[in-house]
């Protein structure tokens, strides 16, 4: 399986940048143990002029390159817990709907539809506004907004799977209908559910960019989306302050669309062999 | 017409309960914000404690959950959204007062991505596999990975800092008395970034879509058929491979138009449009949760309108769909 993944290039190079990021992230409390929202040299400084701050300083000071390094780890860790938890939602709510069938379904299917209807961005906004910000809220409320895609992918799966011969067997074997959801059938419908995830990732990066380019992310972290909003406020004399965040944002969320796009491949390929 | 209704009636059916589980979810959100009805009102009217229990007695909140609720859901169903402290009016006007501007702005961003997705896709997909295919699959990729807020900044940057083709925000010049298509144009001048910066991102899916169903339909046998009898190459490709690779962009047309309103929250506030979407964001910094609500109901009615048009239209381009649902 890896070693399909590094056949594709959209896999070396999503890897790739993904690994750099992650390495940013863990790396970032070394490299810069200040705290990034501290005052770290003269303000306004243009990248590349001060070898002390290589991508130059913003309004109050503050070190962009730390800020980059510290803000990997926000969007990181917002956007795989963000995306971890809508997953684990859908993939559940999607495996009762589909197993249950009748009622039960078409009301968690009621609900689903509620959630689309209504534009997610709008309901992460309220819910943020209303609970505050902070880290867990946002990557709730992120959750909130993009659990129904793999609910119906879980859904469809399990209305395929449980007419299977294996699932029948453990009815006639008298295993508990709970217990079949959970062991025969789930695991079949997880892989479609998780082929999901890396466009479900991307979104909950950009939907915690946005959000903190708001003003409602988390005031005590750096982001990228709070860098970005940070310096529109000098965009006329130094465009490179909202800029550079907003690059940093857009490698990231390529990285992890690259890495998804080898992932399935290299699936594909996989079942192409046998 | 018959089939339009009949779809009307079976759209309605099917939306009213999802619907009425939408209004569930806004009364348990705005139950769950601090403060209620009549602590908004008093912050734009002013009065004492006296006054207060007093309305609230008036208006039903001092009664159950369940009566708060019906109260809720009765002034809903008469068009009554509450009253927004932000602005003292009520929530209603404020709302329609905001959002021609949104639909103008989501209007023009749709054409957009509908309009140059698809021509790139049927490029794409002519020759799937191609040098052309596998570049603006990539791009498209790369399009879809870019935020939409930065995008407009960049823009910014770029046409209205830079070059000064472009104003920097705003629907229209202030106070400039134009009328007529003197002022059409004045605002179409305003909205050319704020669309672009939007309508470029779906772009990148339409793109997909399209190409992907391309790809479809060439492995069926009737496009080796169009092959055997000799048609030229751009005419299989555009009067019968994109033909029939279309339909599922209509589809999407709906499903989008919900996420291009949340997206327009952000756009609507880097261009300072006054739309619906930068009404939220002023909501929220207003700390103003049931103009926020409000927000929301209308854009849920507002998804659901937009789904069934594609509904009508869908129904138009493709026959099957009216007759089978009516033996349904």
């Amino acid at each position: 399986m890896t070693r399909r993944l590094f056949s594709t290039p959209e896999g070396i190079a999503g890897t790739a940048i993904l690994a750099l990021l992650a390495l940013a992230a863990l790396a970032a409390p070394m490299l810069f143990p200040r705290d990034p929202l501290s005052i770290a040299g003269p303000s306004l400084l243009p990248p590349f002029h001060d070898p002390a701050h290589i991508l130059g300083t913003d309004r109050l000071g503050r070190d962009v390159l730390a800020g980059l390094f510290h803000g990997a780890r926000v969007s990181l860790a917002v956007g795989i817990a963000a995306a971890a938890a809508a997953l684990f939602v859908g993939a559940v709510v999607g495996t009762i709907a589909g197993f249950a069938g009748g009622f039960v379904d078409e009301a968690l299917m009621r609900v689903a539809e509620a959630f689309q209807i209504v534009p997610g961005f709008l309901l992460t906004l309220a819910f943020v506004s209303i609970a505050g910000p902070s880290l867990p809220v946002v990557v709730a409320a992120i959750a909130l907004g993009a659990w129904t895609g793999p609910a119906r992918v879980a859904r469809a799966e399990v209305l395929s799977i449980r007419e299977r011969d294996h699932v029948a067997a453990s009815r006639v074997v008298g295993m508990h209908p709970l217990e079949i959801a959970l062991r025969e059938v789930m695991p079949n419908a997880l892989p479609p559910v998780m082929a999901l995830s890396s466009v479900i990732v991307a979104g909950a990066v950009l939907t915690e960019a946005a959000l903190s380019f708001l003003g409602l992310g988390d005031p005590n972290r750096v982001t990228w989306g709070a860098m970005i909003a940070e310096g529109r406020a000098v965009l006329r004399s130094a465009p490179y302050l909202s800029i550079i965040p907003g690059i940093a944002l857009v490698v990231a969320v390529v990285g992890v669309y690259l890495f998804g796009e080898g992932v399935v491949e290299a699936s594909a390929s996989r079942r192409r062999y046998q | 017409m018959n089939r339009a209704l009949s779809l009307l009636r079976r759209r309605l059916l099917t939306s009213l309960p999802v619907f009425l589980i939408v209004i569930v979810g806004s009364f348990l959100l705005l139950e769950a914000a601090p403060g209620d009805a009549v602590d908004a009102y008093l912050v734009s009217v002013g009065g004492d404690a006296g006054l207060a229990a007093q309305l609230r007695h008036e208006w039903g909140l001092d009664r159950s959950a369940w009566a708060r609720f019906l109260t809720f859901a009765t002034a809903l169903v008469h068009g009554d959204l509450g009253w927004s402290v932000a602005f003292a009016r009520p929530i209603r006007d404020v709302i329609l007062e905001r959002l021609p501007n949104t639909l103008l702005l989501m209007g023009a961003a749709t054409a957009l991505s509908f309009g140059l997705g698809s021509l790139l896709g049927i490029v794409a997909g002519a020759r799937p596999g191609s040098i052309c295919d596998r570049v603006l699959s990539v791009a498209s990729l790369a399009i879809y990975a870019v935020p939409g807020f930065w995008l407009g900044l960049v823009l910014i940057v770029v046409f209205s800092i830079e070059l000064r083709w472009l104003p920097l925000g705003g629907i229209e010049t202030i106070a400039s008395s134009r009328s007529g298509l003197d002022r059409g144009l004045d605002i179409a001048r305003h909205l050319v970034l704020p669309v672009a910066a939007l309508g470029f991102i779906y772009l990148a899916l339409y793109l997909r879509v399209m190409r992907a169903g391309m790809a479809e339909v060439w492995r069926m046998d009737f496009v080796l058929a169009l092959r055997a009898r000799g048609l030229p190459q751009s005419r299989i490709v555009i009067a019968h491979v994109a033909r029939n690779a279309l339909l599922p962009l209509v589809t999407l047309l709906g499903l989008q138009s919900a996420s291009m309103l949340g997206g327009s929250v952000v756009i609507e506030s880097v261009f300072a449009v006054p739309g619906i979407g930068r009404l939220a964001h002023e909501a929220v910094a207003a700390r103003d949760v049931p103009l926020l609500l409000g927000i929301i109901l209308s854009s849920a009615i507002l998804v659901i309108v937009v789904n069934f048009l594609v509904d009508i239209v869908y129904a138009a381009l493709d026959p099957r769909v009216g007759a089978s649902e009516e033996r349904a």
